[in-house]
């Protein structure tokens, strides 16, 4: 009779989950992560819902008039008409644009395509982030001291405050798209016998361009929303002025710091109708470019 | 010896390969020298990578660059193009002469020496563009400028990689879409496009299959006799298949350094290399008992 | 190294080494000049801007002496300038914002990488840009037209709630504002939360994935794993994050301007009371200003100047010194 060696385990093996104090802290710690986003979802919800209702009421009503009225003169009046901020807004953000996106995209070509480590190389990097800190307030201060003083306020001035300001955002935001080109295309371009220029604007850039593009845009849309360098710069009028480089201008980022510190409901109204446009031109340009930047992971995968 | 046949401004159509076959120029010859090294060798920063390579390349033949490696067989080859400039830490010692001119010279532009020394890379690396804008891109750095005369040499030189049939409904398409093999001799069209004189080969079949592999090696057949091919491969049977002569690289361990530097071991006929070789090191890599 | 001699050495052919000197390269060269150029725009800019508001700021500096940095008192009909309740103000409003900000961005940054389901992730990714894009006046509208008059209310049962406690009861002081430093830490903090999120995000991301699977091999639940491997290692860059945020709230000018109360000479740990900071009093008080009161205003904008690059100096170093370490090491 041989003996079989059986091996019974003498109890199951417990694999349930326990309900420990351990367990219990996990879900809990989790669930307080969690509450954090719940807490960060009630201003941004708030914010939004009342510049939504307290806005929409004043921009559509009469419908075109909002963009192509002037702002009341007699500022207790109500009714809508914000067409000179719209304007000021638009030629300001785009004369700061045209100044700060071909420098930072040239700067960044600098950085990562010549530069690379070098000592310069590394100084401006460091630098440009700095300067993604200066505050906007100081930036409108300098503009103030080596323009205004000189040339008068007008929207260029507003317009040199801001390209400051979005300078460093693109040169890092550039930087980081040229760096995702493999370096692989560039030596294929050398080995054709194309210098090292051509091969930046003709095989670097383009392959880099929608991110390139999509980091711009969103420089675009922070400059939208600037109030605080265009203090001391711009002026202020009610008439739309279309040129950049001469007479005061308003953006609706500053009517929405007047109308805000205005006790009477006509302008007040008008501050939140200026709220609601200035949320919708950075959100449509942030959403166009979130658009691009998937393009662009799409492509190169 | 007259190359007026390798003009700077222009890319003219006229078919280079049958003006030299119907004349007997002089260094029409398949023994005439393209390349000369001497003495030479490459630094990588203070690491000696590649010493003492001392090597004579011949018109309309196919060589082929073994060994383990680091051995230093891409190293010699990047020389031949000037393509180590683009590593900083590089330096380039000896001579490398291309028809009798120092590519390593003091006036010698990088540029030009490129343009008639073409390279094909170990991974397929189109351009993200169009087929058609990826074969255009040399010759429209070199200036040519008219459509008609750019779509002839896209046909010209897409035929010539024998992807033309295969691609020509498709010339908009982008470049990226392609299978590897397929993108690999579109990379070899490119190259193509702008007439060199020579094209280097940097296991260009490393990345693909073997039957991507196999048609490569053909079109290296059907286009050896109108181009200067060397190519570097770690695939033995590759090189014998292929290459008209044979340069062996192996690795010497510094003494002092421990580091180990690429030297050349012998060069000769493709079918001496393998079969009765000179050096008991290749012998002994041939046949597979290392490396 | 057996060469075939079968060839002579050729002779250097003077037509082809004339073809390869090539030409050319002056637009090769200017490109280069160029794009150097704008690169040192920002050296450039930054340069000047440290000049010109430093020799504005001599006048007020001279006039007022070191009573510019010590002194609560800000009088312009005499001409006495000083700024202390104005730094106050900006510190103490940004340290409200941290103590408010910083658990619950950390808390959505580790939810985001930590627990999240890749859909659940995108869309909080996708909320917490939105709130990085409203402009920093709109945040301002909203809480001087909504939030203070709103709050004051919670303001009053805080206050008599606290009445008579040790510290909360200094914070939670009598004479409670709508527009406080209290309410302007609340919107700066709001405005950080993106700011800090995405930076934590990048930097709690960077732990490795063997130190996480290690500790959850161990039997480590969740969070301890968290706290046992992701929180040890991004340590440093999380306080980086945090030093940006700092930075951050202490420039923000228009959102405080509003709802900060706008008072002058305020040093106190009252949270509830109205105050200013180093930004919103220049914006105030910028408006008919004579020379020596814009040079004090400019010498107050360069104090912040300096304080704010000092922290953001910082907080990169010391964001960059722990990602280079991280990336060492994968």
């Amino acid at each position: 009779m041989s003996a079989t060696i059986v091996d019974t385990p003498t109890e199951r093996p417990q694999l349930e989950t326990k309900r420990t104090w351990r367990s219990t802290k996990s879900l809990i710690m989790v669930a307080l992560m969690f509450l954090s986003f719940l807490i960060i979802l009630v201003p941004l919800v708030l914010v939004i819902g009342t510049v939504l209702a307290k806005g929409a009421g004043v921009v559509f009503r009469d419908f075109p008039k909002w963009f192509t009225e002037d702002i009341p003169i007699r500022t207790r009046q109500k009714g809508p008409g914000m067409a000179p901020a719209v304007v000021g807004t638009v030629v300001i953000t785009a004369a700061a644009s045209a100044l700060a996106i071909p420098l930072g995209i040239l700067g960044a070509i600098y950085l990562n395509e010549y530069g690379k480590q070098s000592r310069t190389a590394r100084v401006v990097r460091f630098l440009a982030i700095v300067m993604t800190g200066v505050p906007s307030i100081v930036m409108g201060l300098f503009v103030y001291v080596i323009f205004t003083l000189r040339f008068g306020l007008s929207g260029l001035g507003g317009a040199l405050a801001l390209a400051c300001l979005m300078l460093p955002v693109v040169i890092r935001s550039t930087e980081e798209m040229l760096r995702l080109v493999p370096d692989h295309l560039r030596e294929a371009s050398y080995a054709l016998g194309t210098r090292k220029g051509r091969t930046i604007a003709t095989v670097v850039l383009p392959t880099a361009l929608p991110g390139v593009v999509s980091g711009s845009l969103l420089a675009v849309a922070r400059a939208a929303g600037e109030t605080a360098p265009l203090l001391f710069t711009i002026g202020i009028v009610s008439k739309s002025n279309w040129n950049v480089l001469s007479g005061p201008n308003t953006t609706l980022s500053y009517q929405i710091f007047r109308n805000a510190t205005q006790v009477l409901p006509g302008p007040q109204e008008r501050g939140w109708g200026a709220a609601l446009t200035l949320v919708a031109i950075t959100f449509i340009f942030t959403v166009v470019a979130r658009m691009v930047a998937n393009r662009f992971q799409r492509r190169r995968g | 010896m007259s190359l007026s046949r390798f003009p700077i401004q222009e890319v003219t159509m006229a078919s280079d390969a049958d003006t030299l076959k119907a004349t007997e120029l002089p260094d029409a010859s398949p023994q005439a020298a393209v390349f000369e090294l001497r003495d030479l060798e490459v630094h990588y920063g203070a690491f000696r990578a590649v010493r003492e390579v001392n090597l004579t390349l011949r018109k309309r033949e196919i060589t082929a660059f073994i060994g383990p490696s680091g051995c230093g067989k891409t190293t010699v080859l990047r020389c031949l193009n000037r393509m180590n400039d683009v590593i900083p830490s590089a330096r380039v010692g000896g001579k490398v002469l291309y028809h009798g001119v120092d590519l390593y010279g003091p006036n010698v532009s990088a540029t030009e020496v490129r343009r008639r020394i073409g390279m094909v890379f170990q991974r397929p690396n189109p351009f993200p563009k169009s087929i058609y804008d990826n074969v255009a891109f040399g010759p429209k750095v070199n200036g040519v400028r008219s459509k008609s005369e750019l779509d002839g040499i896209v046909e010209e030189s897409l035929k010539g990689a024998a992807l033309w049939d295969e691609v020509k409904s498709r010339l908009n398409s982008s470049a990226l879409g392609m299978s590897g093999g397929q993108q690999q001799r579109l990379c070899i069209a490119r190259a193509i496009a702008v007439q060199p004189e020579v094209i280097l080969m940097d296991e260009p079949c490393s990345a693909l299959d073997p039957i991507a592999t196999a048609r490569i090696e053909d079109l290296m057949q059907e286009i050896k006799d109108r181009y200067t091919i060397v190519i570097v491969t770690h695939n033995m049977q590759q090189a014998a298949r292929v290459s008209d002569r044979t340069a062996f690289f192996t690795t010497e361990v510094n003494p002092d350094s421990d580091r180990r530097t690429g030297v050349l071991v012998e060069f000769d006929q493709t079918p001496t290399i393998f079969s009765t070789p000179s050096d008991e090191r290749t012998e002994a890599y041939v046949t597979g008992r290392f490396g | 190294m057996t060469l075939e001699m079968t060839t002579p050495p050729t002779e250097p052919d003077t037509d082809l080494s004339h073809a390869l000197e090539g030409s050319g390269g002056a637009a090769d060269r200017s490109f280069k000049g160029l794009a150097y150029a704008a690169a040192t725009m920002v050296l450039v800019v930054l340069g000047l801007i440290t000049y010109t508001m430093a020799s504005r700021s001599t006048e007020a500096l001279r006039h007022m002496g070191l009573d510019f940095f010590t002194s609560r008192r800000w009088n312009p009909p005499e001409q006495f300038y000083g700024i202390l309740s104005f730094i106050w103000g900006t510190v103490y409003t940004s340290v409200i914002a941290l103590l408010l900000a910083v658990p619950v961005s950390l808390g959505i940054a580790l939810y985001i990488t930590e627990v999240a389901p890749r859909w659940l992730k995108r869309a909080m990714i996708y909320v917490i840009d939105l709130l990085a894009v409203v402009p920093s006046v709109v945040f301002g509208l909203w809480g001087i037209l909504v939030l203070a008059p709103n709050i004051v209310g919670l303001y009053g049962w805080l206050s008599r709630r606290f009445d008579g406690w040790p510290i909360l009861g200094t914070i939670f002081g009598p004479n409670p504002q709508g527009r406080s430093f209290f309410t302007a830490g609340i919107i700066l903090a709001v405005m950080i939360t993106p700011i800090i999120v995405s930076l934590a995000r990048e930097v709690v991301e960077t732990t490795p994935q063997f130190e996480k699977e290690a500790a959850l091999a161990l039997g480590a639940t969740r969070w301890e794993m968290i706290s046992g491997a992701v929180l040890p290692h991004s340590k440093g860059g999380l306080v980086g994050a945090v030093m940006l945020g700092l930075g951050r709230a202490m420039g923000e000018t228009i959102a405080v301007a509003l709802v900060i109360g706008s008072a002058t000479g305020q040093i106190t740990l009252n949270a509830l009371t109205s105050g200013n900071s180093m930004p919103a009093a220049i914006t105030a008080e910028w408006g008919e200003a004579d020379a020596l009161k814009k040079s004090a205003l400019i010498a107050m904008a360069m104090t912040l100047f300096v304080m704010t690059i000092v922290v953001n100096m910082v907080a990169t170093s010391v964001v960059n010194r722990s990602m280079k370490k991280t990336r060492g090491t994968l």
